[in-house]
């Protein structure tokens, strides 16, 4: 049996604005279908100590999804788990974009939803590159 | 009685809907509800040591509110130095209202959507508590 190793997909917490939400229902949309053999860590029990969320990302090349340019995702992968294999400015994505989003941290507007959909693309695109690292 | 805006961190798992809701009955609070007196951060950001929010959490009165059994927001406050004052649970929610089913994660769904609104009025009265009669 041929079993294919995982890829996590980690995005920030991001409460403080609506960054924190893109990135959060973009990796969503990555679990639900753009690449539905990922699996995602949940950044704040993975921050609370929890080691299966730790060895996970010790074993399994990681692709952090963050909001803003403090990188809390990959930078907490990297205090406790080790490297990622890619990571995901969102900010740093619009400002190449030049799109801002227009929602609420709350509820995001159609054209945020679409810039999900598009940030997921971009995630995806690393995800296929871990996973080509990952099969030599 | 305490001048400062009391602190409420949600979890933000997201691998259920529980995460969820009390993520956005977070928001329904610092920005709709109690708007003067609520504020959040990112829990991520305060874990990984930013000194600002480090600061904010241990002078403020805090409100963990936690998706599931695990209470990573409780117990990532407590890492930062923080100390719950209130602490909410969705769990305890889903016991008081079982006829209520939430199931999508990434967008609430009509049952999720009311058990954010329960959980923000709740959250916002341990606001009220704690804003006119909290001290620290």
């Amino acid at each position: 049996m041929n079993i294919k190793p995982k890829i996590g997909v980690v995005s920030c917490s991001g409460e403080c604005c609506i960054l924190g939400t893109l990135s959060r229902v973009a990796t969503r949309f990555i679990l639900e279908g753009v690449r539905a053999d990922t699996v995602t860590l949940c950044l704040p029990l993975f921050l609370a100590g929890d080691s299966g969320e730790r060895e996970f990302a010790q074993r399994f090349p990681t692709v952090s999804v963050d909001g803003c340019h403090k990188l809390c995702a990959k930078k907490a992968i990297e205090k406790f788990s080790g490297p990622t294999a890619a990571s995901v400015d969102m900010e740093k994505l619009l400002m190449e974009w030049g799109e801002e989003p227009t929602g609420t941290r709350k509820t995001l507007s159609a054209k945020d939803v679409e810039f999900a959909k598009r940030i997921a693309q971009e995630v995806a695109k690393r995800v296929d590159e871990a996973r080509e690292d990952q099969d030599g | 009685m305490t001048d400062s805006k009391v602190l409420v961190i949600p979890c933000s798992g997201i691998g259920k809907p529980f995460g969820t809701i009390g993520r956005e009955a977070t928001f329904t609070v610092v920005d709709e509800l109690r708007p003067g007196k609520a504020d959040t951060n990112c829990l991520s950001l305060l874990v990984m040591g930013d000194p600002d929010a480090k600061r904010q959490v241990q002078e403020s009165l805090c409100v963990a509110v936690d998706g599931c059994p695990l209470e990573c927001a409780r117990k990532n406050i407590e890492i930062a130095g923080g100390r719950i004052d209130a602490h909410v649970r969705v769990m305890d929610l889903l016991r008081d209202n079982r006829g209520l089913k939430p199931r999508q994660v990434t967008f609430l769904d009509e049952d999720g959507e009311k058990l954010a609104a329960i959980l923000a009025e709740r959250i916002a009265e341990k606001v009220d508590d704690l804003y006119t009669g909290g001290s620290r």
